[in-house]
């Protein structure tokens, strides 16, 4: 970590000294206790309970699991000095393996399959970036270009003869990778004696603020899909592996100072590669997430969300925590289009963000902090007056929700980013 | 000269051979005859009926290609052309229906719509660049995905045809006087023979005049030089008073102008489309990065990136009737890219390296003669250079 240069604040005031709220912790806390508020307040004002119900956050969870896999994807590669745009078409390559060994094996053997595919697919970027040196980004828009060909071409030859699938579309997978609920807070069974369900009677009460969190907990912690599960647990796993093992450090030394990393004994082009077969198989393996939700493969299934996983990723400053809140954001967006009604939803959440926005500008007031005070009130009106004067938003429109939601959260998010020092740079040996 | 362009063939022929290896071994694996695919494939080219149609084909994909490699060339990565084009061609298309003027007026305002609309669309995310520092990679990629939903939103709620009959979802056709007559007339006044029913669509001149236009804006100009400046050296651009938040937005603005021009020749020219709609083709601005990448951002490369890539799309299509998969050109395509763009890179870099080589050398030679080679110091070969990296971030 002493090659991260400490951000303003951490270097101008000792933490001890800071008052209470200042201090890294309470803000968080502080700020994740007015975003409750806020969409509290927008859930009651609005009478859209689903806003923060259980369900919309079990959907919201379901679809942040690949997101945030390619975000992680995108972690890992970016740490180890690959820039991959190419998710997108690792993810595609995850899909049409898991399409086809969930098909022929079961759920489980889709994930390897998954995991199989993107890693094929990182490798073969890999051959261009580091051995080659490829500008990162040419090759990226290469492999993205290429893998839904393979994928066509594949689903070809093996679902367009068979009973149920097509050139577009696997026959559908054999079994269903089960889930789990908690016992005790969700209700889950407990050695075959049903437990009570806390949550879901906190949520029923509908107080101010309780009800949402017990909402969110509930929807992450009942009817969880293995697949979700397992995606939960990598982050952890490559938090782990990049910051607290020798493998890791080394990976990251190739991103942030090859010539160095060499220097010392380090073999980079081996890290570029074995980042960029990590940086698929996760990637590959956000395409089996996919399927498994879908229960099949589809054509076209990945729409995207390699670049939101990327997005995500920038939004949380190449760390693993702040990917996986922005993997969280995103897929909450894209989950509300899921729901049943989500005009109305879309509609809620603009209520939601009109409320933020207000807090911000009372907080700028208070603070005294008038530099961007006149474009922050514009939008602050703006946005109520979307909530109050249009109408329910047309499904078409409802599509656009999560990457309209992306495209302002990497814009108002920090802008105090500081990805890896030599990423995107080919590096050959003898390179200063 | 010749020698010139014999090496620059190197690279593309090898990875066209390269190409059909790997798509060879495909056919194999998926129990098919490669010989008989490729010998099939070959008779495209055998008729001016199928060479015409290519060649239709191919002008959008050219345009689409010229569109996002005037932002390649500054590492100014427009992957949105996609939604660029589809929002452009929409709203030219509903304008270019609604109004009536002389031909010599409503051709020109079906472009200037488009490029205006294309351009503000990709101005989104320059302007985004520029005061929020957001990737453009990711800020474009977002704004397709808007603009798909965007425009079939004003494609069914506001833009569609009502009058007839209006259960498809499509623009009005737009008027003899903003359409562009075929060549066919022109050539054959020239002795060329056109196949039965088979027309050279109106949009190929104005194709033309792009890439000399481009090919003028990029290296004859202050500007061309600024912008592939910006692109090869960020630093030495900046000192020599390039204000790289105006090359930003300026051209990201072009990208988008001419992404909007993508859907001209169906919406002008093409006989079949003549409004937005439906069945419009949904995926020119994604084949165009491929094409810019095989065509190295010059005008005569995209122009034959766009032939090759329409040839192999014509050629698939006699796959069917023989029983191979015309998925093979997908795989075709596509190895022939990443082969492409590897054997640039290697090229570029042997040239780089005897480049280097040479100047030292030279160097050497310069020491030697006026016999100032005392403080013994050596070259330190010919250490290859990195390429910019696109990272706006």
């Amino acid at each position: 970590m002493s090659l991260i240069v400490p951000n303003q604040e951490e270097a101008d005031a000792d933490p001890v000294t800071r008052a209470w709220h200042q201090r890294p912790h309470w803000r968080i806390f502080l700020w994740t206790c007015v975003g409750v508020a806020v969409m509290s307040t927008a859930r009651i004002l609005s009478g859209n309970d689903d806003l923060t119900s259980s369900g919309t956050f079990g959907v919201a969870l379901r679809t942040a699991a690949p997101i945030a896999l390619a975000g992680l994807s995108g972690l890992v590669a970016e740490r180890s000095g690959t820039i991959n745009i190419g998710i997108e078409g690792m993810m595609v390559m995850g899909t049409i393996f898991a399409g086809w060994w969930g098909w022929e094996f079961g759920p489980w053997m889709a994930i390897v399959g998954g995991i199989i595919g993107g890693i094929l697919g990182g490798l073969l970027m890999s051959v261009a970036t580091t051995t080659f040196g490829v500008n990162h980004i040419v090759a990226g828009v290469a492999i993205n270009l290429i893998a839904p060909g393979v994928a066509r071409f594949m689903a070809n030859e093996l679902f367009s003869d068979v009973q149920g699938g097509s050139v577009t579309s696997s026959p559908g997978n054999s079994g269903d990778i089960g889930e789990f609920t908690v016992p005790i807070l969700s209700g889950g069974d407990l050695f075959g004696w049903s437990s009570p369900n806390i949550l879901e009677w906190l949520e029923d009460t509908g107080w101010f603020m309780i009800a949402d969190v017990a909402g969110f907990l509930l929807g992450i912690t009942s009817d969880v899909s293995w697949d979700v599960a397992l995606t939960i647990g990598l982050f952890f796993a490559v938090a782990y592996l990049l910051w607290r093992t020798p493998l890791g450090l080394r990976l990251r030394f190739a991103g942030e100072r090859p010539s160095a990393a060499d220097s010392l004994g380090v073999n980079v082009h081996l890290m570029r590669y074995t980042g960029m077969a990590i940086s698929g198989g996760l990637a590959g393996m956000g395409g089996a997430v996919l399927v498994l939700f879908a229960n099949r493969y589809q054509e076209d299934q990945v729409a995207g969300r390699g670049f939101l996983g990327l997005a995500t990723m920038i939004f949380g400053n190449w760390m693993p925590l702040g990917t996986a809140a922005g993997a969280g954001l995103f897929g909450y967006a894209q989950g509300i289009t899921l729901r049943t009604n989500p005009g109305e939803l879309v509609r809620a959440l603009v209520l939601a963000a009109a409320l933020g926005l207000l807090v911000v500008l009372a907080w700028m007031i208070y603070t005294q902090n008038w530099r961007a005070i006149v474009p922050m009130t514009a939008i602050t009106l703006v946005t109520f007056w979307a909530y109050f004067a249009a109408q329910e938003p047309n499904n078409q429109l409802v599509f656009v929700t999560p990457y309209v939601v992306t495209l302002i959260a990497v814009s108002v998010g920090a802008q105090r980013l500081r990805p890896p020092a030599e990423e995107g740079i080919p590096w050959f040996k003898g390179m200063q | 000269m010749t020698g010139r362009i014999l090496r620059g063939l190197i690279a593309p022929v090898a990875a066209a051979v390269a190409a059909i290896i790997i798509s060879s071994i495909a056919l194999l694996l998926s129990g098919n005859d490669p010989v008989e695919a490729f010998r099939e494939m070959w008779k495209t080219i055998d008729s001016t009926q199928s060479i015409t149609i290519i060649i239709n084909t191919a002008v959008p994909l050219y345009i689409s290609g010229v569109a996002v490699a005037i932002g390649f060339k500054m590492n100014l990565f427009n992957i949105g052309s996609n939604g660029q084009y589809l929002l452009a061609a929409l709203v030219a298309g509903w304008a270019g229906a609604e109004v009536s003027l002389p031909p010599f007026l409503h051709v020109p305002f079906i472009f200037l719509v488009a490029i205006l609309v294309g351009g503000s669309w990709a101005l989104i995310a320059g302007i985004l660049n520029v005061t929020r520092n957001v990737n453009v990679v990711i800020s474009t990629i977002m704004l397709n995905y808007i603009a798909i939903g965007l425009s079939a939103f004003l494609l069914s709620e506001l833009f569609r045809d009502r009058e007839n009959g209006g259960l498809v979802a499509q623009t009005k056709e737009i008027p003899a006087s903003g359409q562009l007559p075929p060549l066919n007339a022109l050539f054959e006044w020239f002795g060329f023979e056109f196949g039965e029913g088979v027309e050279l669509f109106g949009f190929f001149p104005f194709a033309i005049a792009l890439g000399v236009g481009y090919h003028i804006l990029l290296n004859r100009s202050r500007f061309g030089y600024d912008l592939r400046l910006s692109g090869t050296n960020p630093e030495a651009a900046l000192s020599s008073g390039v204000n790289p938040k105006k090359m930003v937005l300026i051209t990201l603005f072009m990208s988008g102008a001419v992404a909007g021009m993508i859907g001209l020749p169906y919406l002008m020219a093409d006989p079949t489309f003549l409004k937005y709609g439906d069945a419009f083709p949904t995926m020119l601005g994604f084949t165009g990065l491929g094409i810019a990448l095989l065509g190295r951002n010059s005008p005569v490369g995209i122009a034959a990136a766009a032939i090759v890539w329409a040839t192999i799309e014509r050629a698939t299509q006699r796959l069917g009737p023989i029983g191979v998969p015309p998925e093979i050109g997908r795989i075709l395509q596509g190895s022939f890219l990443l082969a492409a763009v590897i054997a640039y890179e290697v090229v570029k870099r042997r040239n780089d390296a005897a480049a280097a080589a040479a100047a030292a050398q030279a160097t050497q030679d310069e020491r030697l003669a006026s016999g100032t080679d005392s403080d013994g110091e050596s070259s330190d070969g010919p250490a290859p250079s990195p390429t910019s990296p696109g990272g706006e971030r």
